[in-house]
């Protein structure tokens, strides 16, 4: 099997889909699937290496909300705005987390420390209700037409499909470029034992520092372009402990150690909130936080390596056993 | 190559490491020994940067590395091995020595480069006698195996110095013969400078050039192999409590 030529394949369905079939339901739901995805992978090139954060939903909103609250009162476009907001994410990254690495924080502790993260952001959105709109949510200023390129604001939904899979593309590819690099090698050493990972000559503190600021950074962007699509934020949606947490369930039942993993977890995460809103309607409001938590138990105990990891571990082990 | 000075070492209270003063020559390879408790772990991880020093001086190739993080200590030309092997399981044999062999020279700052930390890798592999196939993992290695990739691990990252922490212990006699001898090529080959932690005295009595006693976090004696084991204070404390001790090292000193 060509595994270059399948991706071109899938490449090409994927381009092409929404020229066959473009019914403006599917599409949104499928733009949304891609920009968690791409959320949920920048998510996961931490918590793979056991840096367990729950304070990417932090990232998320200063992402978002940074690329339009520069857009709405200075003026200042996306293109630039989201290259700022994702400076923001990097710096607000290395405050946190230089100090938990420099001291070892690690492990539960860790997680605690970006715990706290993601509720502060949360309230500081919720806290400058005069800049932000606090709880009530925020909405980027429309150009007139709602088209505009410059104003990273678009009505077609294609335009936005091919976006959006461009970015979560993106998200792969670097994905796979760090699971190629010495950084991987060095992430995976400093997982297992820090101190044989420094007497290796690993400089524990920056390589984590390296992939905990790549992973905010892409974080950020996710929230931003999800600001841009749906053009309307809340504190509630990009950033807070709920969606941190949700960030964690999808990637954990997708598959952790696998590229698609954090996908396959997208898919069925929004599917799942979609499924219960439409055959629920209100009613099942937070019913989808109940599943994710329960879910998320019975995956951790029966299949750590979540759906597509499993899948992936069977197809590997059939050949294996065929040959021998 | 290695000056130290008046190192010191307070675990609260209690003294680990007292006022102890050394030099190592280049090409030689100096034995530490001495009792469970008698400071020598404690010196090798001041060494190699896991402790701090509370005082004194460590000076490697004229520099002061005391107090230094562990990869810069690494970076400046100082291997090590643990007592106990710490191997990466999530990474295959190969990997580990890659990773090493890496960031053991500067990669990750700005130095380095992959294909080169590859091939220093294959070499220590080859050297301490490890497949270098990719995809092997370290769960098929036993005690020895384990030892070796320690070995390994330290000489990728291309030492000047190296700090073997106990390599022996767990090992049936060939096994020993053969980690020694692994010990003598390192330096005969590579040209790299050893210190060497050791319980198993025989072994290391054949092996060393110098030996350096330490009792009580304190340096009791130094000297040649067969000038120490004469040293009263050296049988007191540490040989006059183990009778297959005094008889290798007596049987060592006649050879």
């Amino acid at each position: 099997m060509n595994r270059s030529l399948l991706w071109v394949i899938a490449g090409v369905l994927l381009v092409g889909m929404p020229f066959v079939y473009g019914a403006p339901y599917p599409m949104h739901i499928i733009i949304t699937i891609l920009i968690w995805s791409f959320a949920y992978t920048s998510w996961s090139m931490m918590g793979r290496v056991g840096l367990v954060s729950l304070g990417h939903g932090g990232f998320m909103g200063v992402g978002a909300y940074a690329t339009a609250l520069l857009w709405n009162n200075l003026g200042l476009s996306p293109w630039l705005g989201i290259p700022v907001g994702l400076v923001c994410a990097a710096l607000l990254a290395l405050v946190v987390a230089w100090p938990c690495f420099r001291f070892r924080i690690t492990g539960h502790y860790f997680a605690l420390v970006t715990l706290a993260l993601s509720g502060i952001v949360l309230q500081v959105i919720t806290a400058t209700r005069d800049l932000t709109g606090g709880s009530l949510g925020y909405t980027p200023n429309r150009v007139p037409g709602g088209s505009s390129f410059w104003a990273f604001q678009f009505t077609e939904k294609h335009t936005w499909y091919m976006i959006a899979l461009i970015v979560w593309a993106a998200g792969l590819a670097i994905w796979y470029a760090v699971e190629r690099s010495m950084l991987r090698y060095a992430l995976e050493a400093i997982s297992e034992d820090e101190d044989a990972a420094a007497a290796a000559g690993v400089n524990v503190t920056l390589e984590k520092l390296k992939i905990t600021v790549l992973s905010a950074m892409m974080t950020a962007m996710a929230g931003a372009l999800y600001c841009q699509y749906q053009m309307f934020v809340s504190p509630d949606t990009v950033s807070g402990i709920s969606v941190s947490l949700q960030m964690v369930f999808a990637v954990v039942v997708g598959g952790l150690y696998v590229a698609l993993g954090p996908t396959v977890g997208a898919v069925i995460t929004i599917l799942l909130g979609e499924g219960l809103r439409i055959g629920f309607g209100t009613s099942a409001v937070g019913w989808d936080n109940l599943i994710y938590g329960l879910l998320l138990v019975v995956f951790i105990i029966f299949l750590p390596k979540g759906i597509l990891g499993s899948i992936m571990g069977a197809f590997r082990r059939a050949p294996a056993k065929a040959a021998a | 190559m290695l000056e130290v000075r008046g190192l010191t070492k307070r675990f609260g209270g209690f003294t680990a490491v007292n006022n102890v003063s050394f030099k190592v020559d280049e090409g030689e390879i100096l034995g530490l020994i001495g009792p469970n408790g008698s400071g020598k772990s404690t010196i090798f991880n001041m060494l190699s940067g896991t402790l701090a020093p509370n005082g004194g001086s460590i000076l490697f190739q004229g520099r002061e590395i005391g107090g230094s993080a562990p990869h810069a200590i690494i970076n400046s030309g100082v291997g090590r091995t643990f007592q106990i092997p710490r191997p990466f399981r999530r990474l295959s044999i190969l990997e580990n020595v890659v990773l090493a062999g890496f960031y053991g020279q500067g990669g990750g700052q700005g130095g380095h480069s992959r294909a080169a930390a590859e091939t220093s890798a294959r070499e220590a592999l080859e050297m301490v006698g490890l497949p270098t196939n990719p995809s092997t993992r370290v769960d098929g290695l036993g005690a020895a195996g384990l030892k070796k990739l320690e070995l390994a691990k330290a000489i990728a990252t291309k030492p000047r110095l190296l700090l073997a922490d106990e390599s022996l212990g767990g090992l049936d006699e060939g096994e020993m013969d053969q980690a020694a001898d692994m010990l003598r090529r390192i330096r005969a080959e590579l040209g790299i400078t050893i210190i060497w932690v050791e319980h198993i005295m025989g072994v290391l009595m054949r092996v060393v050039d110098r030996v350096m006693v330490l009792d009580h976090g304190e340096k009791i004696a130094e000297g040649l192999p067969t000038e120490v084991v004469r040293d009263p204070r050296v049988i007191e404390v540490y040989l006059g409590t183990d009778a297959d001790a005094v008889h290798a090292v007596a049987e060592a000193a006649r050879a």
